[in-house]
């Protein structure tokens, strides 16, 4: 018979019987919705994760105090102040590699400005911290090396800061009240959007980090230190070189560093783990879904054998081969594994549509991952349809004749 | 001209664990192009096994069987299936039709399974299968209901149905298994008038029957019992299905 012909039958025959194929395609359709949405969604979180960690800055080092312990129980990250403004001056001074760095000393206070009042983050940072986070102003400029070294009190202000104390207006020259002190805005920053983390980036206001330890927090312990490299190939060797150098300023010996040295491509993997995780729940779901799904066609197939006895026998008495017998019941279960695999195509690509829609990820489908789940649909139908089909096959045509 | 059936010394048995059962011994019988022969019995005589054996749908434990010229008993199961697709034409008790599917493409379903290149086609061109499937319909008075399903057709029309499936692969041979099985009497007697009528226009036509009233409509009559022949001899008191079909009818109406 015809390949046309063939797949003729097999719709029509499926076409007797709607609501069953429909409940057999079921879990076909829900399997490869599952694939097309995770792919397209775990594209488009790796997508956005790499934007966001390369918004960070450039070779960018980031070291946080952490991992201490005492008395051989470990505290966690941040748990004591190791790092010191002195470790901040050591890397400058000492490290070959490095290019740049800046303290990063946070505090969360509202700011009251020209049209009320917003908490925010503010940040007291060195020069360099712009270098690092490859940050530029979009009006007015950075704080200066002497605006740090004279402790002034000058504020740089994120995007989403100006737009709220200052709706409408250009804030460069006017006066900002954080706590109790009075900080002239010298700068705004431009946008730099959404954190790996889901938070603003630009929620933030950077004043100089010794007007920050004396006005606002009076203390000299810092949580976090940037640094940068020139070129990106040196980032593991500043790595190492900064370990060292803290090593010997913080007198440890052995493997108990009191600090954490990470990289950006540390920090994407942390982030990308979280979306690794629902990436494999999903591909979990739609293994078992396709499973379930080949199952149920396996099961079909078997009821429609034995109720089609009597049509197999008509077709072998008219000249039906074993072999043709076995490739309308093949062909029956490919056509419904097909369709329920273009079925569930088309719902995944609704559903990834969705969920881009309200996370903004740009969510993409490749033509070659549609292809290959529609075959692997179709493969399915292969392998549980050819059992039964094969069950089929042998039937002998006069019992199967008077088949009641 | 080679007979359509030849077959010396068939031989059938089943064996069930120790027990054996014989159900055709020592079958010999020959037939003829354009005979119409009525195989009578009764049921447990052998004439079923005889039946599928002559049908190709069973192969024998012995003697040979000649269809058409061709030596068919010891071919394989596709060899069988490609001389039922070519030589035979089956009519069946309970009709066959495939349910839920037009009458014309149910008489379009033998030609599908035709393997053959160049499928009796002249020219090389390729059979039109529908168009043959309405001409045996029409043959058989239902060029009216080519797109008709058998749910939609009455019994009789449902029989005539399978008898133009049966004819449109132009076999060798027509085997009628309780043709009119579930027929009424009426209906019964217009179907055989159909194949009186097919088997004047030249068409070879085994009837396996248990029913003497319809074995008289054909020209000999073949009584199996015990898995032999009994008695071979032709119609003496033949009679025309068409004619009583008619006569039925004034009976009723007077």
């Amino acid at each position: 018979m015809k390949t046309k012909t063939l797949i003729r039958l097999a719709t029509q025959s499926i076409r007797k019987n709607k609501m069953r194929a429909t409940l057999t395609m079921l879990g076909i359709i829900i399997g490869v919705a599952a694939v097309i949405v995770m792919v397209a969604v775990g594209y488009g979180a790796r997508t956005r994760i790499d934007e966001q960690i390369n918004n960070l800055g450039t070779n960018m080092i980031v070291i946080t105090p952490g991992a201490a312990q005492q008395a051989g129980v470990s505290q966690g990250a941040q748990a004591f102040p190791n790092l010191s403004l002195k470790d901040v001056d050591k890397i400058r001074g000492e490290s070959q590699y490095i290019s740049a760095v800046s303290p990063v000393i946070v505090s969360r206070t509202p700011v009251i400005g020209a049209a009320g009042n917003w908490r925010t983050t503010i940040n007291g940072v060195d020069t360099d911290y712009a270098t690092i986070r490859d940050w530029q102003t979009t009006s007015g400029d950075f704080f200066g090396a002497d605006d740090v070294q004279s402790n002034r009190k000058v504020a740089v202000l994120g995007n989403t800061v100006a737009q709220n104390l200052f709706p409408g207006q250009d804030p460069i020259g006017t006066d900002v009240q954080i706590r109790n002190a009075i900080f002239k805005v010298v700068g705004v920053l431009s946008v730099k959007g959404q954190t790996a983390s889901g938070s603003d980036s630009d929620d933030v206001v950077l004043i100089p980090y010794t007007t920050a330890t004396q006005t606002l927090s009076g203390r000299t312990f810092i949580p976090q230190i940037l640094a940068s490299t020139a070129n990106g190939q040196d980032i593991p060797a500043a790595q190492d070189e900064i370990r060292t150098l803290l090593r010997e300023s913080h007198k440890i010996q052995g493997n108990n560093d009191d600090f954490t040295v990470r990289n950006q491509a540390d920090l994407a993997a942390a982030a990308e783990s979280s979306t690794k995780v629902m990436t494999l729940l999903l591909a979990a779901i739609a293994s078992i879904s396709l499973l379930v799904g080949g199952i149920g066609i396996m099961n079909i197939m078997l009821v429609s054998v034995t109720e089609r006895t009597r049509e197999i026998g008509i077709r072998m008495a008219i000249g039906a081969r074993g072999s043709d017998v076995l490739t309308q019941f093949l062909v029956e279960s490919i056509v419904m594994g097909v369709a329920g695999g273009i079925v569930g195509l088309v719902l995944g690509y609704a559903g990834a549509e969705i969920v881009g829609h309200f996370t903004g990820w740009a969510t993409v489908i490749s033509p070659i991952i549609m292809l290959i789940s529609v075959i692997f649909s179709g493969a399915v139908g292969v392998f549980f349809g050819y059992y039964p089909a094969r069950k089929a096959a042998a039937l002998n045509p006069i019992q199967a004749l008077r088949y009641e | 001209m080679d007979n359509v059936i030849q077959v010396e010394q068939l031989v059938k048995t089943y064996s069930s664990g120790t027990n054996e059962v014989h159900a055709l011994r020592a079958i010999d019988l020959a037939v003829a192009p354009g005979e119409f022969v009525a195989i009578m019995g009764t049921s447990g005589s052998g004439k079923s096994t005889l039946m599928n054996i002559l049908g190709c749908l069973d192969t024998p434990t012995g003697g040979a069987y000649l269809l058409d010229g061709v030596r068919v008993d010891g071919l394989d199961k596709n060899a069988l299936a490609a001389i039922r697709n070519q030589k035979i034409g089956f009519v069946f008790q309970g009709f066959n039709l495939l349910p839920r599917t037009s009458a014309v493409e149910n008489v379009e379903l033998p030609m599908l399974y035709d393997r053959r290149p160049d499928k009796g086609s002249r020219d090389g061109r390729k059979r039109d299968t529908h168009a043959l499937a309405a001409k045996a319909l029409e043959r058989v008075g239902l060029g009216d209901r080519l797109e008709h399903q058998p749910s939609e057709l009455s019994g009789g029309q449902q029989q005539r149905v399978a008898i133009a499936r049966a004819l449109v692969t132009e076999p060798a041979l027509i085997l009628a298994d309780e043709p009119t099985g579930n027929l009424d009497t009426q209906t019964s007697i217009e179907v055989m008038a159909l194949f009186q009528e097919l088997n004047e226009q030249g068409i070879t036509i085994i009837l396996v029957t248990h029913e003497p009233d319809i074995a008289v409509y054909a020209k000999r009559i073949v009584e199996v019992r015990d898995g032999r022949i009994r008695r071979d001899e032709p119609v003496r008191n033949r009679r025309s299905a068409a004619y009583d079909s008619k006569h039925l009818e004034e009976k009723e109406v007077a």
